[in-house]
């Protein structure tokens, strides 16, 4: 099981997600799709047409920056950031 | 809270889409005094607002850097939302949806304009979309070109008796409407001045087209406030006649047609290329009462001095109540509100974020 973070803003999107949770996926993509499955519309917020990562969001495993494709390890640290973005 | 207002009243709501969040203000008939709430949708840029009177739904387009395009639905007034991006995509290989910048809905069905530009269709309500894939399959479409606003679709008029006429707003594209559904696409633009193309060029797009409204009770009437001029078409934006004369500006970008009267339109003019202000920092509204052939300057209320400001394409309505209200809000956060068809302004909120979109219903 990975260790995922979601970020504060994305969670008052879906009021019923917790900040923190244990997922099992082999994958960054397999990760947010199932995010999206208990969350539905939480893979448009976070990924975008490829598919990839949306230009705004960084999804890190173990403090590597990753891409869909990256591998999650059991024990891993998922974070999934709001890059900077201000206006 | 919300809350109920008399019964046998109707309530005038005014829907604000901001920079940061959309609100809502509410006031009874005399539209005197407003009350204020928001903001709405997370704080998320909101390109406009629009209620669903089929639903009773209050709709938000909008998009934000890190979690993308999203129509927000409210059917309690605000008190509560959702949000969906389900089918707001070109498909793979597409360009990818960065935001959406109008709704409406007619027929039974949600339509929203999406930059990159383009429209898509929703049955539910607004939770899930369907992408009308024939205006982006128009041979044009390597032509089209942003605004400085971006490639946006920014204006969706049904006609209000045959779902399978529309006419579409994009810029710096132009106006186009299909006669069967969506399926196939006519641009709209003989006659639409463009400066900024050689004289010589026969382009059937690039125009740089503003707001276009319809007139009540005249399908085929449009009046267009275009990157150079105002307009009215006759014959459903086959051909475009040049209304301008009397206005201090070629420029602006909102305008907005009467409820009931086919003869009155609303305008805004801003100064042109040279900052796009209130000409001299004087705010006026401008209204014709004869289909554009002359024009009349409204500023009773209206600051005249030091007014710098900025009117977007969505930010002038007209309610449905007699006499009309006209509604228009700034680039600074003011918002003005007249309840005699523009004759006299009142300030109804100030210092919201800078306003995308005023929208009204009586609800």
């Amino acid at each position: 099981m990975a260790e995922v973070h979601l970020p504060r803003n994305l969670v008052e999107l879906f009021p019923t997600a917790p900040h923190k949770l244990l997922l099992e996926a082999d994958t960054v993509a397999d990760l947010v799709r199932t995010l999206d499955e208990r969350w539905p519309g939480m893979w448009d917020r976070l990924c975008t047409v490829g598919p990839a990562v949306r230009q705004h969001i960084n999804i890190f495993v173990d403090g590597e920056k990753g891409g869909l494709d990256t591998a999650v390890s059991p024990g891993a640290v998922v974070r999934i950031i709001p890059a900077v973005s201000g206006g | 809270m919300y809350r109920e207002r008399g019964k046998g009243m109707g309530r005038v709501m005014v829907m604000v889409g901001t920079k940061k969040g959309a609100f809502l203000l509410e006031s009874d008939e005399s539209r005197k005094q407003w009350d204020l709430r928001g903001p709405f949708c997370n704080g998320w840029p909101i390109l406009h607002v629009g209620y669903d009177a089929a639903t009773k739904s209050v709709l938000a387009a909008g998009g934000n850097n890190w979690y993308g395009p999203a129509l927000w639905r409210s059917q309690d007034f605000g008190e509560s939302w959702s949000h969906s991006s389900q089918g707001l995509s070109y498909g793979e290989g597409g360009p990818a949806v960065e935001r959406l910048w109008h709704v409406t809905s007619a027929h039974g069905k949600v339509y929203v304009g999406a930059e990159p530009a383009g429209l898509f269709a929703s049955a539910d309500g607004g939770e899930t979309f369907t992408h009308v894939a024939g205006l982006r399959q128009h041979p044009t479409l390597p032509q089209w070109q942003p605004g400085n606003g971006g490639l946006c679709l920014h204006t969706i008029l049904p006609h209000p008796n045959d779902p399978q006429q529309m006419w579409v707003a994009a810029s710096a594209v132009g106006t186009f409407y299909t006669s069967d559904g969506g399926q196939t696409w006519v641009p709209r633009n003989e006659g639409i001045r463009a400066d900024y193309m050689p004289p010589e060029a026969k382009s059937e797009v690039g125009y740089c087209v503003h707001k276009v409204a319809m007139a009540p009770g005249m399908p085929n009437r449009l009046y267009q406030q275009s990157h150079q001029g105002v307009y009215r078409s006759d014959d459903g934006g086959q051909t475009w006649t040049w209304l301008t004369d009397g206005l201090p500006s070629t420029f602006g970008f909102p305008i907005a047609s009467h409820p009931r009267d086919p003869e009155t339109v609303y305008v805004i003019p801003l100064s042109g290329d040279e900052g796009r202000l209130m000409p001299g920092g004087m705010a006026a509204v401008w209204r014709s009462r004869n289909g554009g052939a002359a024009w009349e300057r409204l500023s009773n209320g209206l600051p005249q001095t030091a007014a710098h400001v900025t009117v977007l394409r969505d930010a002038l309505a007209v309610d449905a109540m007699d006499p009309a209200g006209v509604y228009f809000g700034t680039s600074t956060g003011q918002l003005f509100v007249s309840g005699d068809e523009g004759e006299t302004w009142t300030l109804a909120a100030d210092f919201l974020p800078p306003i995308s979109s005023v929208e009204v219903a009586v609800v």
